[in-house]
């Protein structure tokens, strides 16, 4: 009895050990989000229309872009029923494309992948739905360990940095449009998209779903509270006496609070004044960066917040987009989070609300630049066996995906940025804007000025573990057990220690 | 009273074993063998290059103060599990053991947060305390007493504390009961004459004989919370705030599926293995020694 019991009792270790075990089981215990707290930095948006997938094929030619133009203004269409996934038709070259979009925004994906499609007889591309995005970085990797990796992954971009350091199993997007002769220009995208996704001047990876982030507020609130409704905080020092204002007069529970405090008051915050948040172009130049976030800018930022929470002007409502529903409850009359937020907004808001871009320090002469991208691009992976063809069809793929009538359908459905001047212009054109007030505002701040190394974007590696770090930091800072500047350069400390074991792999 | 079966086959026995010792040695021993293997090394994500190193990776985990402080949280978060459960457990145990009215009813209702996965039951946690969205977590803050479990780590770990508990109760109290029914009507019926009071009966009859059945309970309940409360701890908390809630079970997931540093995330599976052997050879060694086996 005694050793059955022991013995037992050490395989349901074995067992459990076997399921911690990274290597072991790269696919398996996907963690189960709370709806509540999963993050939602991509857009939640509202297909007015089925999928494509979903009609007859000769009903699927690209729409034109003013059909979706209402999308984002009314209630979500019911779900149409599951249909099974299509197959590849015969004689077809067919690739796989491994994506990490949930509903609604993977089946406006799958739709726009079925448009390519449809548009010719040659190639077809195979969607599929690999969960959240660190699920499908975490299948592309066994996939590939396996030799089974998908032609094209989508990544999300603070896996940039893994993914360009991973040669021999990714082919830059360069390389693929010289081998297969197809022409993907570069220069039809943004400065602040390309830059993300560039390395000397060559794209490396395709830009497709990006966004930014932007400053919402409630209007009621303001008017309430006596300000002028259409004037948000433009400044730091605005935003806190607008807030002191807001608290004063009892307007509202809560001032103000920020979703994702490392993307916008840290990585956003960074690019707009024009500082650095690390050496090297913020990773760009190369592995050996170190991080500098804890400038007396930055420090001064977080006192600010520490401050205004101290005062009560500020909440901190959790990490990346836990805090989101404290300004669709009309708690917090302002909130700075991802562009992707409006369509979220335009559903559950009961109340008058617009959007501006982000506040600055009006005394940092460099201060405002443009603000940075987050998102996913899509990657081309190697793998043993791959064809000549599968490649061209793949840069067929992308050729179409960059035409700015695709972009600027993409924009107006998800919520996500437009990422060419092209699609902005399609988009402007079609009357987009004037029927939805400020949703130009995220491609506005995103284009302002030309990036500079500190606003070109981020590459760093272990970029989301340092994430966490920062909010690990701050939320002591928060809670009064150490001050912001100590925060900062705790954080700093254990992301440099981060960024050195990450050069490490590669050395 | 030991039952045997006789096969007169010598191959028959192996070959039913076979599948079970298949199983094990495919889903339980060969990735744990992995680990250990994946622990020496330095690898980056995609397998590209690797570097045998040893035991850098203990080095650089065991030298972490951070790794250090999961530690004393693993500690702290089981060890709270495991009482808070069990005593609950065996209080629901003794009262539902009594003749009253429904008890079937009862029992029933008390298996039912067994049949949860953590995650769900993480949420339904989250939709009650979640200090603006929770019924419960806004009406404390309405009442004026603060409380925001995304900014007090105190709280933060309470909350992690009571709903992984929550889900472990029901499956201590099936057990607990079953452990009370089949002690011998009897042996309690002549406690009783001898004019036992109920307190009396349970301290020097009931739970002693029921010691193997805790025994099982305590191992299982160490080793749950070690392992099986991610799922809690990632939908409610994600660690936070600062690490309050940061195990060591989340932390090799940090490092090894966030992070993507798979030695450093092996070697901390390793250590765990090591930690959970460690505890389960003291518990058979000298805590054994006081159950009583009929």
């Amino acid at each position: 009895m005694k050793r059955a019991l022991l013995v037992l009792t050490l395989i349901a270790v074995f067992a459990l050990v076997a399921c911690a075990a990274p290597t072991a089981a790269p696919t398996s215990a996907p963690p189960t989000k709370a709806p509540v707290v999963e993050p939602t930095k991509a857009p939640v948006a509202q297909p007015t229309t089925a999928p494509a997938a979903t009609k007859p094929p000769e009903a699927t030619k690209p729409a034109a872009p003013t059909a979706t133009t209402a999308a984002a203004t009314k209630p979500p269409a019911p779900t149409a029923t599951t249909a099974p996934r299509p197959t590849p038709p015969p004689g077809r070259v067919t690739v796989e494309f491994w994506h990490g979009l949930g509903k609604p925004l993977g089946d406006i994906l799958e739709a726009t992948v079925m448009d390519f499609n449809n548009s010719q007889t040659k190639y077809y591309v195979d969607a599929i739905y690999k969960g959240s995005y660190p699920d499908t970085m975490n299948a592309a990797i066994a996939a590939f360990r396996a030799g089974k990796a998908p032609n094209i992954v989508q990544m999300f971009e603070v896996g940039t940095a893994t993914m360009m350091a991973a040669k021999g199993a990714i082919k830059p997007v360069y390389q693929l449009a010289q081998e297969t002769g197809v022409t993907i220009d570069p220069k039809t995208y943004i400065p602040a998209v390309r830059g993300y996704y560039s390395e000397g001047g060559n794209m490396i990876s395709m830009p497709l779903n990006s966004s930014t982030t932007i400053m919402y507020y409630n209007k009621d609130v303001f008017k309430k509270a006596g300000l002028d409704p259409e004037k948000p905080p433009k400044t730091w020092t605005e935003l806190r006496t607008m807030a002191k204002q807001i608290m004063d007069t009892k307007s509202s529970t809560c001032a103000f609070s920020t979703a994702w405090l490392t993307w916008a008051q840290f990585e956003n915050f960074s690019a707009i004044h024009n500082v650095p948040l690390a050496t090297k172009a913020n990773g760009m130049l190369g592995m050996d960066a170190e991080l500098k976030f804890n400038s007396d800018l930055h420090v001064r930022h977080m006192q600010l917040l520490v401050d205004m929470q101290k005062e009560g002007t500020f909440k901190y409502g959790g990490r990346d987009s836990a805090p989101e529903p404290l300004f669709t409850s009309a708690e917090c009359a302002i909130m700075h989070t991802s562009s992707g937020f409006r369509a979220n907004v335009t559903l559950n808001a009961k109340f008058a609300w617009g959007v501006g871009m982000l506040p600055y320090y009006d005394d940092v002469p460099t201060a405002p630049k443009n603000s940075i991208i987050g998102g996913a691009s899509l990657w081309v992976m190697n793998s043993p066996g791959r064809t000549a063809d599968e490649y061209k069809a793949v840069a067929e793929f992308f050729k179409y995906i960059s035409q700015p009538n695709v972009d600027a359908k993409w924009h107006q459905s998800t919520g996500y940025v437009p990422i060419s001047l092209g699609g902005f212009d399609n988009t402007k054109a079609s009357g987009f804007y004037d029927k939805n007030p400020g949703a130009d505002i995220p491609y506005m701040q995103l284009t302002r000025t030309e990036p500079t190394e500190n606003s070109m974007g981020l590459r760093l590696g272990d970029m989301p573990a340092i994430r966490i770090i920062i909010y690990e930091e701050m939320e002591k800072a928060f809670q009064g057990q150490q001050t912001a500047k100590q925060a900062l350069d705790n954080a700093v400390k254990r992301g440099n220690e981060l960024l050195r074991a990450f050069e490490k792999l590669y050395k | 009273m030991e039952r045997r079966v006789i096969f007169n086959n010598r191959i028959l026995p192996y070959f039913l074993l076979a599948p079970q010792i298949a199983i094990t040695l495919i889903f339980f021993f060969w990735p744990a063998g992995q680990a250990i293997y994946q622990s020496v090394l330095r690898q980056d994500p995609f397998g590209l290059r690797t570097t045998f190193v040893w035991f850098d990776n203990f080095q650089t985990i065991l030298s972490d103060p951070l790794y250090i402080e999961a530690i004393q949280v693993t500690f702290t978060f089981s060890i709270a599990v495991t009482v808070f459960v069990m005593v609950i457990a065996l209080l629901f145990a003794v009262l539902a053991d009594r003749q009253i009215r429904g008890a079937q009813t009862y029992k029933t209702l008390l298996l039912w947060p067994y049949a949860l996965a953590p995650a769900v039951a993480a949420v339904m946690w989250l939709f009650i305390f979640h200090p603006s969205i929770g019924i419960v977590g806004k009406a404390l803050n309405t009442a004026g007493i603060e409380w925001d479990y995304h900014l007090n780590g105190i709280e933060a770990f309470i909350l992690i504390v009571v709903a992984s508990s929550w889900k472990q109760i029901a499956h201590n109290f099936l057990f607990f009961l079953a452990g009370l029914q089949s002690v011998p009507v009897a042996v309690v019926e002549a406690a009783q004459i001898d004019g036992a009071s109920p307190w009396k009966l349970f301290r020097s009859i009931l739970f002693p004989l029921i010691s193997p059945t805790t025994f099982y309970l305590l191992t299982i309940n160490l080793v749950f919370s070690f392992f099986d409360t991610f799922g809690v701890i990632h939908a409610l908390t994600r660690g936070g705030p600062g690490r309050s809630t940061t195990t060591l079970m989340y932390k090799a997931y940090i490092d090894g599926y966030v992070n993507l540093n798979l030695g450093l995330s092996a070697a901390q599976s390793v250590i765990l293995m090591i930690i959970v052997s460690i505890i389960i050879w003291v518990q058979f060694k000298y805590v054994e020694g006081k159950v009583h086996y009929t």
